[in-house]
């Protein structure tokens, strides 16, 4: 299948920066995949992540959206109905003071049908399981519910791509789970492709791909079970193991034999079981 | 706190002058001010406050409510009726003491000004009491959109107010995060003189500035990632559709007009 | 030594209005000198009210605050020292740089204790050096920071009012993983250096394991209290107030569940590690002998 989004080589430098914020990105993403993207602060995984709705447009190399090139002007409104993007604080991005009209401003932007309009609205809430809040005021909402509108606001657009940058680093345990597992399902039962940039391991062990940036370049590109257990080097990358492929790799290292495949809790916790049956 | 503060005067509701079109009421509101105007008689001011005493019954607006909200301008109230008790000339002394005089004309002139500023009062925060600050934008947006042809961005403004008071609870929670964070620091905001406070005040003002264009920065991002583009050919998902009940109440808002006239005629 | 009391600590938001709200209810606590406490909780389970308390911002509604046996709130001048005293970092400090440089912003908290000038500057670098910001910032401007560094600038504008209680609220949100260690680490070895009372307020479980002791909050009440392993042993109870495990903690649990004898108080991967590895080497002994 073509993918849904082509990176091919980009560069950026930030209009105030000597240093270049993206230095030779290359990346393509499968429609309906679930990629985690990684990397220490700095990296250049947000500036990426701009790039994949026409946000910021590379310096050199083109980004394709479905065969579209962001560059191209007369793409930009069909490009950003097909990506949509949320971002780590909640409260910034909700414009309305009730719930249902925040997630209809987007299709009111593209003059879609008010019964339509009512029709994703009610649809998106109910995806990420908001419908029974919609008259509620958003600042009276959990920092995970009050993400949960803000991601319904993107899904009335029907988007193709799911771009979340960070969208847990604001949110107490309760609230990740919540939005994560909101996202998750949007993946696999909606065939909605997801792009999540994250810090937490746990998340990004969930995906079924993850890339690993750093300085501006994608240095490690697999699938979760390929990159984890290569735990020095990513700690080299300021970044860190999920806790059971750590203890794993250790225990293998003492002369046990785990597939360090296992990198969910309960994945290790059945691996080490087995072993001690 | 801050956070004490009630914000907004609105108290949600279900009553049928809760569910009028925000039109409506504000037309309705405009039509009671202009009456309010042509009285001239007791009989006038008697048929406004029997006007606003059912409005008030029908939507369950408790009359301390409106008390409270009238106290803030206990001062403007004395003050005219002050002016107008003691500063108005006339042959039909009632009171003199010394260069103290209080004249009958007065007397009719104080009284029917207090009334005229607490009903024109009144009916405005009826307005807002029953109706959602969204509703009253939402209304005002439509009720001006035949200004759009005069190219007044009238769905920008309006997008403006909606965002203003969608924020207005965040910069309150805001300030009052980064005055517990500069007092924690040993900032003292309340001791000193005027200059020495005003100076006090930039660890507050400067990082809530600083917060504020970081927000605006991130709304406008997020809202261009949904597709804004301005007013144009942008659809509405709620319509606003009058009802029968808001040809009721404009028919009532004409009999208070009417009964207004009648009464100016008659003298009452 | 008793540093911090709270004895019956209640506090009501918007008293008399239909919006009110109980945060802290009835609350006694003692936290001895010297010690790093994490209190933790669910958003709205009433830590941050509480710590507002400590330095004095929030006058409780009932019950009192005292500070080495004497209450904070009896005059204005028990106030103003409970605010140096107790320095209390929020969460995103960073959002309250205000001053042109570096250098002033760390001062301000000095500078509103009157310090002298050279004590002032004697403190600006200690306290800079301990968060890792090298001097060549001192004369930019904090705007100008990367995320971490404006992080580092605000700790060391409360580390440089030399406080006995160091009181943080989530240090480390957003940052990366690297970045995370390394402000905890930095944190800690203040703590040592100055003997200083460290209240860590988190829901990072990783970050609560590092601590002598666990505060579990819930609804404005002290549920769950003891060492970590004291209150990771009682997987349930924190698990009900919406909190997470520490990694291991978790694994140690579905291996309990699994019949696997995990003990019920391990929750550092290097106590997992050698409780599997023993359980594995006794069963490949057993198996040998056989």
């Amino acid at each position: 299948m073509d993918p849904v989004i082509r990176v091919e080589n980009i560069t950026y430098t930030y209009p105030d920066s000597e240093r270049p914020a993206l230095d030779g990105a290359t990346l393509d993403v499968a429609p309906g995949s679930f990629v985690a993207v990684l990397g220490s602060n700095g990296s250049g995984k947000s500036t990426l992540a701009k790039h994949l709705n026409a946000i910021l447009l590379p310096d050199g190399g083109r980004v394709l959206v479905k065969g579209m090139n962001t560059t191209h002007e007369e793409h930009l409104l069909a490009i950003r109905r097909c990506v949509g993007m949320v971002f780590q604080n909640p409260d910034n991005q909700i414009v309305a003071n009730v719930v249902e009209d925040d997630v209809a401003f987007a299709p009111e932007n593209l003059g879609v049908d008010p019964a339509e309009i009512r029709r994703r609205v009610d649809g998106a809430l109910k995806q990420v399981g908001m419908y029974d809040f919609r008259l509620h005021a958003p600042h009276l909402l959990s920092g995970g519910q009050k993400q949960r509108v803000a991601i319904a606001g993107v899904l009335a657009m029907e988007p193709e791509v799911l771009v979340l940058d960070e969208p847990t680093a604001m949110l107490d345990p309760a609230g990740r789970r919540e939005v994560i597992s909101a996202v998750e399902a949007l993946c696999r039962e909606r065939g909605i492709t997801v792009i999540l940039i994250t810090h937490h391991m746990d998340e990004a062990v969930r995906a079924d791909r993850v890339v690993v940036m750093d300085r501006g370049r994608i240095v490690m590109d697999g699938a979760p079970a390929d990159i984890f257990p290569q735990a020095d080097r990513l700690r080299a990358l300021g970044l860190a193991v999920p806790a059971a492929t750590d203890l794993i790799l250790r225990l293998n290292a003492a002369g046990m034999d785990l597939p360090v495949e296992a990198l969910t809790p309960e994945a290790c916790a059945a691996a080490i079981g087995e072993a001690l049956a | 706190m801050l956070k004490d503060i009630t914000l907004g005067q609105y108290f949600p509701g279900d009553t049928p002058v809760h569910r009028l079109d925000p039109r409506t009421k504000l037309l309705l509101t405009v039509v009671y001010i202009v009456a309010l105007f042509m009285v001239n008689t007791w009989g006038g001011y008697a048929l406004c406050i029997a006007a606003l005493g059912a409005v008030m019954a029908v939507s369950h607006i408790r009359p301390r409510a409106l008390l409270k909200g009238l106290r803030p301008l206990v001062f403007i109230i004395v003050f005219t009726a002050v002016l107008n008790l003691f500063f108005t000339a006339g042959d039909d002394v009632l009171f003199r003491w010394r260069f103290i005089k209080i004249t009958y004309t007065g007397l009719e002139r104080a009284v029917s000004m207090v009334l005229r500023v607490m009903l024109l009062v009144s009916g405005t925060f009826l307005l807002t009491y029953t109706t959602s600050p969204l509703a009253i934008t939402d209304g005002l947006e439509r009720l001006l959109s035949p200004l759009k042809k005069l190219r007044v961005p009238v769905y920008e403004l309006s997008l403006m107010m909606c965002i203003a008071l969608r924020f207005i609870p965040l910069l309150i929670e805001e300030t009052d995060r980064i005055m517990s964070a500069q007092k924690a620091r040993g900032a003292d905001l309340e001791t000193g003189t005027l200059p020495e406070r005003a100076k006090a005040l930039l660890p507050l003002l400067i990082p809530l500035f600083v917060s504020s264009f970081r927000r605006a920065d991130e709304l406008a991002l997020a809202m261009e990632c949904r597709c804004y583009n301005g007013g144009e050919g942008r659809t509405r998902m709620k319509q606003l559709r009058m009802a029968g009940r808001d040809a009721v109440a404009f028919a009532l808002g004409g009999l208070l007009v009417a009964g207004i006239l009648l009464l100016r005629r008659l003298g009452i | 030594m008793k540093n911090i009391e709270l004895r019956g600590l209640t506090h009501v938001y918007s008293r008399g209005t239909p919006f009110e709200k109980t945060a802290v209810d009835d609350l006694d606590l003692t936290i001895e000198a010297g010690r790093t406490v994490g209190l933790i909780g669910h958003t709205g389970s009433g830590k941050s009210t509480l710590i507002s308390h400590l330095n004095a911002l929030l006058k409780p509604t009932e019950g009192t605050v005292l500070l080495d046996g004497e209450d904070i709130f009896a005059s204005k001048a028990s106030i103003r020292s409970a605010r140096f005293r107790v320095g209390v970092v929020f969460q995103y400090p960073e959002y309250q740089l205000f001053e042109e440089t570096v250098f002033a912003d760390i001062a301000y908290g000095p500078k509103n204790q009157k310090l002298d000038q050279a004590e002032v500057d004697r403190r600006v670098r200690e306290a800079a050096a301990f968060v890792g910001l090298d001097e060549q910032y001192f004369d930019r401007s904090p705007l100008e920071l990367s995320g971490g560094q404006k992080r580092r600038t605000a700790i060391a504008g409360v580390l440089a009012m030399e406080p006995e209680v160091l009181v943080l609220d989530e240090p480390t949100a957003g940052l990366d993983p690297a970045g995370r260690e390394d402000l905890l680490d930095k944190l800690f070895s203040w703590k040592r250096a100055r003997n200083a009372t460290v209240i860590l307020v988190t829901h990072d479980m990783s970050i609560a394991g590092r601590c002598d002791r666990l505060v579990v909050m819930e609804a404005g009440h002290i549920v769950l209290d003891g060492t970590p392993a004291e209150v990771f042993a009682r997987s349930d109870r924190l698990l009900s107030t919406g909190l997470d495990l520490p990694p291991s903690a978790h694994i140690a649990r579905l291996l309990r569940e699994k019949g696997v004898p995990v003990p019920a108080d391990v929750y550092t991967e290097d106590r997992l590690y050698e409780a599997v590895l023993t359980l594995w080497k006794r069963r490949k002994g057993g198996g040998a002998a056989c």
